[in-house]
């Protein structure tokens, strides 16, 4: 892609009939990322929103209006938190993840868990009051309790594995700090709109994030019909 | 009961294999290094052109963070990159002395220009004198967009205003407007507001959303820009990939790496001159 970027005269329609290998690869680098950190936000996010749905303690109002308002953690600042944390110079430098996928996940995961986390805990808080006597009945412990309720609301959690999703897929401002947008490595669709913008190629750039939402629309429409399919499942 | 947990199993573990698969090229594209560099040596697509050339004879991928040469030096400072490829000499030497680099090699030039619009509200009018123009600029209070980013293009710019005799953090007016952000980007904003913004040749050559805009002085020997390239110190950072990084320098500045700089043309105009034996750059 690199070669044909500097041809004006090159679309984006072009690069996505032709299946351009490097746009592929961006595409491809970006699904990875945004699943992996909806995937990882997932297994913290649910059994996180679930304890705070079914449990009572001092201070739960408060931790529930701190995790609704994470929902707009700015991504920029996150970014920069991670940026700082895997840094040579930060705290975890040893592990060598800047400037690689896997710090991408790391932020975005960051900044998903509280949409996923949010979204669970309002959708179990709701269904507890629809079960909550005929669980207490069936003597079912907190553990139960909470895969129970986990499990009977997927199809609503999936929503929120969506909205997740949504924001992953959407955000530059952390990818671009965490990740550097190396070409083949590291580079997202989001940050290949932001670098070609900045080379003022906006025709290319408008058509990458037609690419984009499509991509989106489409992760959309193929969740919508496992929801479909797995409600005609279970009746 | 059991098939709950089992679900609960699976979703870890394909979290834990989605890390690992994400993480895997990291360790298996070993043979890499991680180059910060410029805006204007990515933007301009140099790198497109050289680095397939290098890695053919190599077998060493380059990864290039492409920042303004303040935050390519930071990164670098922070041991976040092997090599730091960027221009503003006197920013250079102070990386050198602090001991963050090992040695600065000069590696080729180009030169900046002083874009601005056709209609030409300063009144520049052909001048080769880039101090007269920027006066002029400031006389008229022309609209003049500023990188204001600590790159070397805003490094020159600023010691522009100096020679030019003009206190430009005194001096500034609303028609002096500092962005924060890279040469495309100011070349964006001044192409949609018709102001003055100088820049690299390379990324202005490069760039297609010009609307206006058009040269208004080059050729001052004051519009010099030179590039250099250093490894970054493995004395303070030891996992710096020295042998990998010391080859990247050694082949830019070999005569095959000079001519692939030299080879490398948008619209048939030469973008970059090597002149890594020139004394003294």
């Amino acid at each position: 892609m690199q070669e044909k970027l500097m041809h004006a005269d090159t679309s984006a329609l072009d690069l996505v009939l032709s299946a351009d290998p490097a746009l592929m690869e961006i595409v491809r680098l970006s699904l990875l990322v945004s699943l992996g950190a909806v995937v990882a936000a997932a297994v913290i996010g649910f059994p996180l929103g679930a304890v705070i749905a079914l449990t009572r303690y001092p201070g739960r109002e408060a931790s529930i209006v701190v995790l609704n308002a994470l929902m707009g953690l700015p991504p920029v600042v996150v970014g920069l938190a991670v940026y700082l944390l895997l840094s040579r110079s930060g705290p975890l430098g040893t592990w060598g993840l800047l400037f690689t996928p896997a710090a991408m996940v790391i932020a975005q995961t960051i900044l998903v868990t509280p949409i996923i986390a949010a979204l669970a805990r309002q959708t179990i808080e709701d269904l507890w009051t629809e079960y909550r006597e005929e669980l207490a009945a069936m003597n079912v412990g907190p553990i139960g309790r909470v895969a129970t309720l986990l499990w009977d609301a997927r199809f609503s959690l999936l929503t929120a594995l969506l909205a997740g999703f949504g924001r992953a897929a959407a955000e530059v401002g952390a990818v671009i700090i965490v990740g550097g947008n190396i070409d083949g490595f590291t580079r997202t669709m989001t940050t290949a709109i932001a670098l070609e913008t900045s080379k003022g190629d906006l025709p290319l750039a408008i058509g990458l994030g037609m690419v984009l939402i499509a991509i989106v629309i489409i992760v959309n429409a193929l969740a919508w019909g496992v929801r479909r399919a797995g409600e005609r499942l279970a009746g | 009961m059991i098939k709950r947990e089992t679900n609960r199993r699976h979703l870890i573990a394909l979290a834990g294999a989605a890390l690992v698969a994400l993480s895997a090229p990291a360790f298996a594209q070993d043979k890499s290094i991680v180059v910060s560099s410029t805006t204007s040596t990515q933007d301009s697509g140099l790198f497109g052109h050289i680095l397939p050339l290098f890695k053919a004879k190599t077998g060493i991928d380059v990864k290039v963070v492409s920042q303004g040469t303040g935050q390519a030096l930071d990164t670098g400072r922070r041991g976040d990159a092997d090599v730091v490829f960027v221009h503003a000499k006197s920013a250079e030497l102070k990386f050198l002395s602090e001991g963050f680099g090992v040695k600065r090699y000069p590696v080729m030039y180009n030169d900046f220009v002083l874009i601005g619009p056709k209609g030409d509200p300063a009144g520049i009018g052909g001048t080769k004198d880039i101090v007269a123009a920027l006066k002029a600029i400031k006389d008229k209070g022309a609209p003049f967009i500023s990188r204001g980013d600590r790159s070397g293009t805003h490094v020159a710019e600023l010691d522009l205003w100096k020679a030019a005799g003009i206190d430009i953090a005194k001096d500034k007016g609303p028609w002096y407007k500092e962005i924060g952000q890279g040469m495309g980007a100011a070349l964006n904003t001044a192409s949609a507001s018709n102001a003055y913004v100088l820049s690299d040749r390379g990324t202005w050559l490069s760039f297609k959303n010009r609307a206006d805009l058009v040269i208004s002085v080059e050729g001052d020997n004051r519009l010099f820009n030179q590039y250099g390239v250093m490894l970054v110190n493995p004395e303070k950072h030891p996992h710096v990939k020295k042998e990998y990084g010391q080859a990247f320098i050694d082949w830019l500045i070999s005569p095959e790496g000079q001519k692939a700089i030299a080879e490398y043309k948008i619209g048939g105009q030469q973008l970059f001159f090597p002149n890594a034996s020139a004394p003294g750059a």
